[in-house]
């Protein structure tokens, strides 16, 4: 408890030290607001355009949580497939790959042709960029299960179906959730490429990535930065959402959620 | 062969693996019910493949296995196998995995219940019963491996070296129960185990089996009483009978 404490002091320390020092900078040498505004210009932006920018904030949630719930949804129904035989395995894992390598900025403007801009297709850009990590953990966990742990099952008369629910499915819950936060974090990077193309939604209003290019073009720095914290503040929170959960399912069995020292 | 059909019965049993060395070869063996038997031999003579051949896991090159008369197959639901290490699902705890075979084998709620809490009582674990196994000592994890065994009224558990990894004051405690717990129940045992010591105090035959390829060296009757505990480890005659078998197993090595 103590140790927490302290790091949370430090964190803060930091952050303090880090918000002083652009202060000085932009004091010291003058730097004008468009190029680099101040952090308390950047503090009353957020005051001031607090509506439009939790509407914002808002639509992007929304593409990115439907995105990443999705891709759980859809990458485990992959993962259970791929974990049925090696054979289907090889034959179709490359195409995991293919997916986590194609650069999303390039693919979102097509998305969004054959899709039309809207939350939907930014869903959909969303989706593409979480899947490959769920599919690629789930499976990897499902299909690591001990061979004893198999021959525990096989004994006992265990069908196939029961093998894959009550054992590499449990079994393969840590490793779900390694993907999981691995896509929180990108999901918003998803949602928000798609809104750089979608453009606005609802009528002069969109998510983060269409408020960015709009402030950009409108040389409104210090509302930029908001944007940037608000979009930042967001993969964060997801990415320790899903800490939470996975700390909430798996801490009374899994190593990966234990405090070190406790117990 | 007497008339009864024997509890265990291996006949000319062979294997190799897909590379063709031979892992065994030409095992001939009869188990009778009520019998604790032992494989011992050097590390590579494929006790452990012997025994999974048994349970019906690894299939033979050659020969034939019958249990109970029947191919091990279709005999799995008079067979328990207990392996190395515990084997315990870590999202379960103690209680949910004892009651992992019967659950299986569709047991209702009730039965496993009972069930679970006479086999927990039997190993002496019913006070962690909401336990998960990582916070149980090795010893504990082997007990509720071994009351998941039980649960299904097994007659005949097979033993992959179950307490290898046990320090020598748990293992020779788990020895004496396992012992009481087979004379009181009469199941029909076959452990595999790379100590003489422990293969002396619990079997009544010791198969010792030479290595590449696998095949029996020789089929010792321990020459102790059939009750033993704590005190027989002690005793001239089991050291005696330690020696013997020591000297048999070295002959073995080095033939």
């Amino acid at each position: 408890m103590k140790r927490h404490f302290v790091t949370a002091i430090n964190a803060v320390v930091v952050f303090a030290g880090l918000i002083l020092l652009w202060q000085l900078l932009v004091w010291v040498l003058r730097v004008p607001a468009y190029l680099l505004p101040a952090p308390g210009q950047v503090a009353q932006t957020i005051v001031v355009r607090f509506v439009p920018l939790v509407s914002s904030l808002s639509i992007t949630v929304e593409a990115a949580a439907g995105g990443l719930a999705m891709s759980i949804v859809a990458g485990v129904a992959v993962a259970l497939v791929f974990a049925q035989s090696p054979w289907v395995r090889r034959m179709l894992y490359p195409y995991t790959i293919l997916l986590q390598t194609v650069p999303i900025i390039a693919v979102a403007p097509l998305i969004l042709m054959w899709i039309g801009s809207g939350t939907w297709a930014v869903t959909v850009v969303a989706f593409i960029i979480c899947l490959a990590p769920i599919i690629a953990n789930t499976t990897q966990g499902l299909v690591s299960v001990e061979r004893n742990l198999i021959d525990l099952f096989l004994m006992h008369k265990a069908s196939r179906a029961q093998i894959l629910f009550r054992l590499r499915l449990p079994h393969a819950l840590p490793s779900l959730f390694v993907g999981m936060r691995i896509s929180a974090g990108i999901s918003v990077i998803g949602a928000i490429t798609g809104e750089l193309f979608a453009g606005s939604s609802r009528v002069g209003q969109g998510g983060l990535g269409y408020s960015i290019l709009y402030a950009s073009s409108q040389l409104q720095t210090a509302y930029l930065f908001a944007l940037v914290i608000a979009a930042t503040v967001l993969g964060f929170s997801f990415f320790f959402l899903v800490m939470f959960l996975e700390w909430y399912f798996l801490h009374h069995w899994h190593e990966s959620t234990r405090v070190p020292g406790a117990e | 062969m007497s008339d009864a059909i024997p509890e265990i019965a291996l006949c000319g049993v062979s294997k190799r693996f897909h590379s063709g060395a031979p892992v065994l070869e030409e095992i001939t063996l009869s188990i009778a019910k009520g019998e604790f038997v032992s494989f011992l031999g050097p590390s590579g003579c494929g006790k452990s493949t012997l025994l999974r051949m048994i349970a019906g896991l690894t299939p033979v090159s050659a020969g034939e296995i019958a249990v109970n008369g029947i191919t091990p197959a279709n005999a799995r639901e008079m067979m328990s196998f207990i392996f190395q290490d515990a084997t315990l699902l870590p999202w379960r705890n103690v209680e949910r995995n004892v009651g992992l075979g019967l659950e299986l084998e569709w047991a209702t709620r009730a039965v496993r219940t009972r069930k679970v809490a006479e086999m927990l009582a039997l190993v002496g674990l019913s006070s962690v019963a909401r336990l998960y196994p990582r916070q149980l000592s090795g010893g504990m994890k082997m007990r509720v491996s071994i009351a998941r065994a039980l649960a299904t009224r097994p007659r005949i558990l097979l033993m992959d070296e179950p307490f290898a990894a046990l320090d020598e004051i748990t293992r020779d405690r788990m020895n004496e129960e396992l012992l009481r717990l087979q004379r009181q129940h009469g199941w029909t045992v076959v452990f595999v185990t790379h100590s003489v010591a422990e293969a002396v105090f619990l079997s009544s035959r010791i198969v010792l089996l030479a290595a590449h390829p696998g095949r029996v060296r020789e089929v010792v009757t321990v020459d102790l009483q059939s009750s033993r505990t704590g005190e027989t480890r002690t005793s001239e005659k089991f050291e005696d009978e330690v020696s013997r078998v020591a000297g048999i197993l070295r002959g073995v090595h080095t033939a």
